[in-house]
């Protein structure tokens, strides 16, 4: 007996795929955000937006409604970004990128450790911002829940294209990312520029750990750690200076690893994680920019 | 010597261990157009940084009669000068429109900007029609005159214009200097030129200074030192 392809199956892992990638995509915007100003992958991206996470647990604990836990730790996490700039990557910026790639990396040690001072290592749960129930749409049930992470990481894109491209502030926070000798001498004060550019890419990482940790059921402090890898090999994907290609890229790339996982029996959920890495190493190979990244000569 | 509108008084300046002026003193009054001419390693362009802030300086260096000799490049900006840097110093990421708003970026008062805008698409009309080109991709004569656009955009009091012949055909060059000459006339803009060029820049200016390893060796009106043969033969080289 011929088995007919199953349609609906392929459309809801493609949401799923669509949900997971959008998450991604925040951390991977975030990401890129601070390439573009730095010139270095922020390492410790993944572990400040667990960071987060567990502002958000407490928030909620102390009986805050999730939504409210929800800006007020975006805003939380905005100042945080800032501080964390002007404490730790400000001392650094005209050292040499190793310099700040190895501050970086010090970074996510510093965070992970506080994490675990203030909260314990137990696994925790946070309410979901969605119901998880299912809604019909066109015949087939998708979760309420994917639905509603691709609309807010989709939204928040849409909201930050908007600031960079259409306000005063966008305009100074590309030009002293992409030429800050010259922003200076306009006025732009290129330094507090990259610290907004922080507490952007802190707010981002939070949003995307926020989506992320009701989605895995329970976490604890390493909940970001497969976030990070997927939002880095979307970036890569994407065009590691790209903020376009961080977005499509992620999302590309969690719909890929969604159904291969589904499709490739041996592959499933447990080797998704190698999947993303060997995507990295895919594009590095064949074309380092990535799909939407220029090759330009760039000083390093 | 009249108040100037900006006045250095025995300024040093160094880049690392290495000291590029050695006490230059020179006055920039309101509405004049003052070069600043040399050899390569003269000191020029530092001066000009010295100025703006983007090197380590000390000395006098006054604007409108306050010392701006600490100031960041960011608040010398701010105070209406603008500094167009070698090589076009254009943001090469950003649309033509873009780095005219960016010109204007420390200004408050948007009617006055969207005047200026006008009034700089006057002076480079085609400047309109490659509103959404990225500045990156301009020639580079059309950078260096992108580059001053957006100076203007900034309405600023001095305009500090550092070697703008740098690289571009002659026939590029000659419209430029025209045109910030017509700015000078016209408009009463105060220009600060740095300039290889000496006979072009002793034309478009009023007065200017020779350096020598980092110290003024000659100044004077330009009619004087474009009469004065010996000066000509042994620092303008023509």
């Amino acid at each position: 007996m011929l088995l007919a392809f199953d349609w609906t199956q392929l459309a809801q892992q493609t949401v799923i795929g669509l949900s997971s990638g959008g998450t991604w995509a925040l951390l991977a915007l975030a990401i890129v955000l601070i390439y573009r100003s730095t010139g270095v992958i922020n390492f410790a991206q993944g572990e400040m937006a667990m960071f987060s996470v567990f502002i958000a647990w407490s928030l909620v604990n102390h009986g805050l409604a999730f939504w409210a836990a929800f800006f007020l730790t975006i805003a939380i996490s905005f100042a945080g970004g800032v501080a964390v700039e002007r404490v730790v990557i400000r001392p650094v910026e005209a050292a040499p990128v190793l310099t700040v790639v190895i501050v970086t990396l010090g970074l996510l040690f510093v965070v992970d450790g506080a994490s675990k001072i203030f909260w314990s290592p137990e696994r925790r749960t946070i309410p979901n911002a969605f119901s998880t129930r299912p809604i019909n749409v066109a015949g087939v049930a998708f979760s309420i829940q994917d639905l509603g992470n691709i609309a807010v990481s989709l939204g928040l894109v849409a909201l930050l294209w908007g600031l960079f491209r259409y306000t005063k502030l966008g305009l100074a926070l590309r030009a002293a990312a992409a030429n800050p000798d010259e922003s200076r001498l306009l006025g732009i004060r290129v330094s507090w520029m990259l610290a907004l550019g922080w507490g952007l890419a802190a707010a981002l990482g939070a949003v995307s750990g926020m989506l992320t940790a009701p989605a895995l059921g329970s976490f604890d402090q390493n909940l970001m750690q497969p976030v990070l890898l997927y939002a880095i090999a979307g970036a890569v994907l994407g065009g590691i200076e790209s903020p376009l290609g961080a977005v499509v890229g992620s999302l590309l790339l969690g719909v890929f690893v969604t159904l291969i996982g589904t499709y490739v029996g041996w592959i499933g959920t447990t080797l998704r994680l190698p999947v993303a890495l060997a995507v990295i190493l895919g594009v590095l190979l064949i074309r380092p920019t990535g799909l939407f990244g220029r090759s330009e000569a760039r000083r390093v | 010597m009249p108040e100037g509108l900006l006045e250095l008084e025995d300024v040093e300046a160094r880049y690392g261990q290495v000291r590029a002026l050695h006490g230059v003193s020179l006055t920039v009054a309101e509405g004049e157009m003052v070069a600043v001419l040399g050899a390569n390693g003269a000191g020029k362009t530092t001066t000009l940084r010295a100025v703006s802030g983007t090197v380590r300086r000390s000395g006098g260096i006054a604007f409108a009669g306050k010392s701006i000799a600490r100031r960041s490049p960011e608040s010398v900006a701010r105070l209406g000068i603008a500094h167009v840097p070698e090589g076009r110093g254009t943001l090469s990421e950003l649309t033509v429109a873009e780095n005219l708003r960016a010109g204007a970026y420390t200004r408050r008062d948007r009617a006055g900007v969207r005047e200026d805008e006008q009034r700089v698409l006057g002076h480079f009309p085609w400047l309109e029609e490659r509103r959404d080109q990225r500045a990156g991709t301009l020639s580079g004569g059309e950078q260096q005159m992108l580059a001053l656009a957006r100076a203007l955009m900034l309405r600023p009091r001095l305009v500090l214009l550092d070697e703008p012949s740098l690289g571009l055909a002659p026939k590029v060059v000659a419209e430029i200097f025209r045109i910030v000459g017509e700015l000078n006339e016209r408009d009463g803009l105060t220009v600060l030129v740095v300039e290889q060029n000496a006979s072009l820049a002793l034309d478009a200016s009023s007065r200017a200074y020779v350096l020598e390893a980092g110290r003024v060796a000659v100044e004077g009106t330009s009619a004087e030192l474009r009469s004065n043969e010996s000066v000509r033969r042994s620092y303008l080289g023509y």
